[in-house]
């Protein structure tokens, strides 16, 4: 039996419609019931005052400042070296054997799960490179972890840029090197943002990687050998340990807080930035 | 400066390849300075070929491959020892369709001046007011220098390209089929922009609209299957061409 048009239409804008629904409603249930448990906890004092007695009772803020300190220099290290191997890749090479190898690579890499990347962050720059449980070993940890995303989505944005962009600026008598830094990168800019917001993004909720390597101290950093502790990290120990429930969800809280002001305020300067000449 | 009724490009037994097959085959065509070559053909007949090699842009396809020598003024382009850069700056190109660089008006024209070394901002800003004029955009863009060069028409964006190309101070100007997109009186704006660069330029015009290089053209050359059919006076060729697949082609019986 053949159903007319009419209803296979209905049913597949229901159907359609019916998974949209179900994903919002799931993720509005996860924000909605962390915030429930979480907000009651979070005060001025609780945002403003470190932690007592292993975070039973007090604030979390070296855990909010060591939370925004790991991604950032995470960021800062693989920014360069992911730009940088993005653009060698698609501007100054062919594309041969050793470029689709050299992809291959990276989208394993990718793949890796983040405990993996703890371990080896633990094995050489805490223990062989001597860096301890520092900021410094997580930053470079995380760095490795997010750099494929970040070669990935820049290749990709350099790549939609038009290819008579860069004929004009040649024609204009440019090198290719001041094509890539006045033509194509600025044009780039908001794929290679997106690559940075999904990077922090994941770096930001990261507890498996960090815990090996950042190590897990209340006390305020002072350089980049001191070891953090950040948010996911926080709630996790307080979770785990059974130390307090309250703080826990009131951290996760703040988290899911952090990271929307984060991406909002990444989107606005965005909007503001790239909308004025296109 | 080169003097009048000199040869300003020769190009002499040029072929051009892309992987095995021949898009250019033994072209010898004189290019004298200070004049407007057009350049006139079917589709797929090797014009915008041949204008990308005189400025060498078929090089940044990795696959292309020339033989043959194109001498800009007695220099050959292709001589290992030859500055792409520098060819560049001297001999400018406009492209088929109007692409402005997604900056503003100013910038677009200043870009080249810019990575060729002036910094000078009151120099910077006569090169942008001259071109500009010479273009004859001054008057329609003088307002809103810095706002965004791809929010003006079509017409005024080929324009701004032509004018962004005079800002370099080229010795040479290719056009590649410049009024393809435009609407008669944006084409007739660049017309007469072009008849009045010509006692300055060297100019190379290659069009699919054969009326075009009937008004402007000085010389004309006609291309057939990557070969030069002929080239002459655009007089004669217009009248008394000496080939008669010339005679068909601008006579419209095919192409």
């Amino acid at each position: 039996m053949r159903i007319a048009p009419k209803y296979t239409q209905r049913i597949a804008i229901a159907l359609l419609g019916g998974a949209t629904l179900l994903t919002l409603l799931v993720l509005l249930f996860i924000i909605l019931f962390v915030l429930e448990k979480g907000l009651p906890a979070v005060t001025w004092q609780f945002l403003s005052q470190a932690p007592r007695d292993m975070g039973r009772s007090g604030g979390i803020f070296p855990v909010i400042v060591g939370t925004f300190l790991l991604p950032l220099l995470a960021i800062a290290i693989a920014l360069p070296l992911g730009v940088g191997t993005a653009v060698y890749l698609t501007e100054y090479t062919r594309e041969t054997r050793l470029t689709r190898v050299i992809r291959f690579g990276t989208d394993c890499l990718a793949g890796i799960p983040s405990i993996i990347f703890g371990l080896f962050g633990f094995i050489f720059f805490v223990v062989i490179l001597g860096f301890g449980w520092s900021l410094l070993s997580g930053g470079l940890t995380l760095a490795l972890m997010i750099l494929p995303t970040i070669i990935r989505t820049t290749e990709e944005a350099i790549r939609a840029v038009p290819n008579t962009f860069r004929e004009v600026s040649f024609s204009l008598g440019a090198t290719r090197w001041e094509t890539v830094l006045h033509v194509v990168l600025p044009n780039a800019l908001p794929g290679i943002a997106t690559g940075i917001m999904l990077s922090l993004g994941r770096s930001i909720g990261e507890t498996a990687a960090v815990i090996f390597t950042a190590g897990s101290a209340l006390r305020m950093p002072t350089s980049v050998y001191d070891s953090v502790r950040t948010m996911a990290v926080h709630f996790y120990l307080l979770a785990r340990e059974g130390i307090s429930n309250e703080n826990a969800y009131g951290t996760a809280a703040v988290l899911i807080l952090a990271v929307l002001g984060v991406n909002l305020t990444a989107y606005w300067i965005m909007n503001r930035f790239v909308g004025r000449h296109t | 400066m080169t003097p009048p009724d000199s040869i300003k490009i020769a190009v002499e037994s040029l072929s051009a390849f892309y992987g095995p097959d021949p898009g250019l085959r033994n072209i010898n065509l004189p290019i004298p300075a200070r004049s407007i070559l057009g350049i006139i053909g079917p589709s797929g007949s090797g014009k915008t070929t041949f204008l990308r090699t005189l400025n060498r842009l078929n090089d940044l396809k990795p696959e292309s491959r020339i033989e043959g020598r194109v001498l800009l003024d007695g220099q050959d382009i292709y001589h290992p020892a030859f500055d792409v850069v520098s060819l560049r700056k001297r001999v400018g190109m406009v492209f088929a369709l109007p692409m402005p660089l997604p900056m503003s008006i100013a910038d677009n024209i200043t870009y080249g001046p810019r990575l060729a070394g002036i910094r000078n901002r009151a120099r910077l800003d006569a090169l942008i007011e001259t071109s500009l004029q010479s273009a004859f955009l001054w008057d329609e863009v003088k307002n809103r220098l810095s706002s965004s060069a791809m929010r003006l028409s079509g017409g005024q964006q080929q324009r701004l390209c032509l004018a962004r190309t005079l800002a370099m101070q080229p010795e040479v100007i290719l056009l590649d089929e410049p009024c393809s997109g435009l609407d008669p009186i944006s084409t007739a704006r660049i017309e007469e922009a072009l008849t009045l660069l010509k006692s300055q330029y060297t100019v190379v015009l290659v069009t699919n609209n054969t009326k075009q290089a009937a008004r402007v053209a000085d010389r004309t050359a006609f291309f057939l299957m990557g070969e030069l059919v002929e080239v002459d006076e655009t007089r004669r060729i217009f009248t008394i061409p000496r080939d008669s697949r010339t005679g068909d082609y601008v006579t419209g019986r095919f192409g």
